[in-house]
């Protein structure tokens, strides 16, 4: 089985600040991986480089077998010139902490924007798609609403839809639940929930462990730009094998 | 737990409003001679209904009475102070000269705005590019261009004949394969219009970068994570949402740029303050003539501010639950109160208080 998302030796700095530091990272296809780690370890970070919204100093990043951001000359990595990383991107779905959904736009043109300008699909095919989409997230009746006429659940749940018209190999999720209040935080991990239930690979960095404990297939535990350990999370969450691990679930639990 | 809620006062006739009716108790000890009448409230010390005041300034009302008598002061002047001279006011107003300057100050100031808005966007991308050669371009021209003063600029594009008779296509140092006479090139109009623009461009840069500057760098980031392509980001993302704080100063930038193109009457070019100046050299009718110039300018101008007003309402889509109403709106919106009012009034009592 080839992985979806390949990362070996993964480096990357903030000035002298070395934020992840050798990271090997393997995800099969259809499994959900969640990332558990204390603030400011690097799990944004990490999620960032897979889509290259952050450029790595050393290591590679592969989707689906290709090498993203970069173009192998010899035993270098130049580059690719912006045009050819969008539309990489375009095929790994991305889900923000802050929703970011474009507030000038409606719900429906939220979802609609990116496979229509960025995949060059049909405009009233992609639109159908979309209105079924906002129904799978339970938001069918929300199409021409603005943003922010939405609570945050909903908003996030668009960004979803918004993620998934692309027809992503892969989804990640920065904190999907963070800026949530916390009875609205269910709404959007049963979405969530669902996508895994329905075989799509996502990687989700949370601090929710119980959904962690649930739905994972593998929990990674990251501290100070290192992966301290992974595997499934019977192991992680509950016999953690790391002080450094234990101490971090001790406080979040 | 006893709770105020406001509530609004309603005629005398009304029915007691449902939410300030109490569930009557179930009987029991406490009321045991007379049951109480299933509607009736009991205004019980511990929760008055209380009427909602309005806060009023009476200092307003003195500020008004002040302003209006200024105002009153100022309008009795014009109409009796034979000084302002209204009939060659009238006479000249809407002239066919008249008419035909404004004509022109109409053609540059559009020009000007189109042409330096077009530029300014172009400046501004570069001034924000990642590449460091065109952010320095872009600086350079912007430097330039709010060093030298319009005027300076204009008479400079005016004399250009002077430095440059012709202007060939070709080989730079070597031969030249087509030429033209500078003049032919570049009339009065055109050196004027060319002024104009390039000022303006490098003012409306400085107002659209501000305005990118402002919209939340998630916008773009998002927007580069689904791939959108890079110049649709800047079209259909960024800049609709940047709109809403460019337009006002952009806004600024047309009006002045309006009453500005006052300015190129030093090249002779007949627009509506040079064709003034022409019309009361030969009159002396100084003060009636200034004024058709500045009510025809108090006229576009106002139109342009209401144009304003729409445009950035339709850039304010999304940016609020739901946008205020317009004054067009609110205005049939009080004429419709004030209807129904006045048929209501005319209804029984008891349907008039619903
Ligand atoms: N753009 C940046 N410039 C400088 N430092 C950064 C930047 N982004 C993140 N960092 C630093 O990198 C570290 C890891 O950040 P991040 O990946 O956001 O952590 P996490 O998501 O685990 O909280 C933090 O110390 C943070 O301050
Ligand atoms: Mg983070």
């Amino acid at each position: 089985m080839t992985a979806v998302v390949d990362l070996r030796g993964v480096t990357k700095s903030f000035g002298g600040h070395r934020v992840l530091d050798d990271v090997d990272l393997e995800l099969a296809e259809g499994t959900v991986t969640v990332i558990l780690g204390p603030s400011g370890s690097g799990k944004s970070t990490l999620l960032r480089t897979i889509n290259h919204l952050e450029k790595i100093d050393r290591g590679q990043v592969r989707v689906n077998g290709t090498l993203i951001g970069y173009r192998q000359v010899g035993e270098r990595l130049h580059e690719l010139p912006e045009r050819d990383i969008l539309r990489q991107r375009s095929r790994i779905g991305f889900v923000f902490q802050q929703f970011n959904l474009f507030p000038h736009l409606t719900v429906l043109e939220n979802v609609v924007e990116a496979p229509v300008s960025a995949q060059r699909r049909r405009r009233s095919e992609v639109e159908v798609e979309a209105r079924a989409l906002l129904a799978r997230v339970g938001l069918g009746d929300k199409a021409a609403a603005y943003p922010r006429q939405l609570s945050g659940g909903q908003q996030q749940r668009v960004a979803i839809a918004r993620a998934l018209a692309l027809h992503p190999d892969v989804i990640l999720f920065d904190e999907p639940t963070s800026a949530l209040d916390p009875e609205l935080v269910g709404e959007v991990l049963a979405v969530i929930k669902e996508l895994a239930r329905d075989g799509a690979t996502l990687v989700v960095v949370t601090h929710e462990v119980g959904f962690a404990r649930e739905v994972a297939d593998t929990v990674v535990f990251l501290d100070g730009g290192r992966i301290v350990e992974q595997g499934p999370p019977e192991q992680v969450i509950d016999h953690p094998a790391h002080a450094r691990t234990r101490a971090f679930l001790d406080r979040v639990l | 737990m006893p709770s105020l809620s406001t509530v609004r006062r309603s005629a005398p006739t009304a029915p007691p409003s449902p939410r300030a009716t109490e569930p009557v108790p179930p009987t029991g000890a406490d009321h045991p001679a007379t049951p109480p009448a299933p509607h009736t409230v009991t205004p019980s010390v511990d929760r008055p209904v209380l009427a909602v005041v309005p806060r009023r300034n009476p200092w307003t009302w003195v500020g008004v009475a002040g302003v209006g008598l200024l105002v009153a002061m100022f309008v009795n002047g014009l109409a009796t102070n034979p000084g302002w001279d209204w009939p060659t006011f009238g006479r000249y107003f809407a002239t066919e000269t008249v008419i035909r300057a404004l004509g022109t100050t109409i053609q540059l100031t559009v020009l000007g705005t189109v042409a330096g808005f077009a530029l300014g966007l172009v400046l501004a991308a570069m001034r924000l590019s990642s590449n460091a050669f065109l952010r320095t371009v872009a600086w350079a021209y912007i430097w330039a261009f709010r060093s030298i003063p319009l005027i300076v600029q204009l008479l400079f594009w005016f004399n250009i004949a002077y430095l440059y008779q012709t202007i060939s296509v070709g080989v730079p140092f070597g031969p030249s394969f087509a030429s033209v006479e500078t003049n032919d090139l570049l009339g009065a109009l055109g050196a004027a219009v060319l002024g104009l623009a390039l000022h303006q461009a490098a003012y409306a840069a400085e107002i659209i970068r501000g305005g990118i500057l402002s919209v939340d760098e998630g916008q773009r980031e998002a927007a580069s994570a689904l791939g959108i392509p890079r110049r649709r980001q800047l079209t259909r993302i960024v800049l609709p949402q940047a709109m809403r704080s460019i337009l006002p100063n952009a806004a600024n930038e047309v009006i002045s740029l309006f009453k500005g193109t006052s300015i190129v009457s030093v090249l002779a070019i007949p627009e509506l303050f040079y064709q003034v100046q022409v019309i009361y050299g030969r009159n002396s009718r100084v003060v009636p003539l200034l004024l058709v110039a500045t009510v025809w300018y108090i006229i576009l101008t106002t139109l342009l501010s209401v144009g304003q007003y729409y445009v950035e309402r339709h850039f304010a889509r999304g940016s609020a639950r739901s946008l205020p109403p317009t004054p067009l709106q609110r205005l049939r919106a009080r004429w419709a109160g004030f209807a129904t009012q006045a048929s209501q009034a005319t209804r029984r009592p008891e349907q008039a208080v619903r």
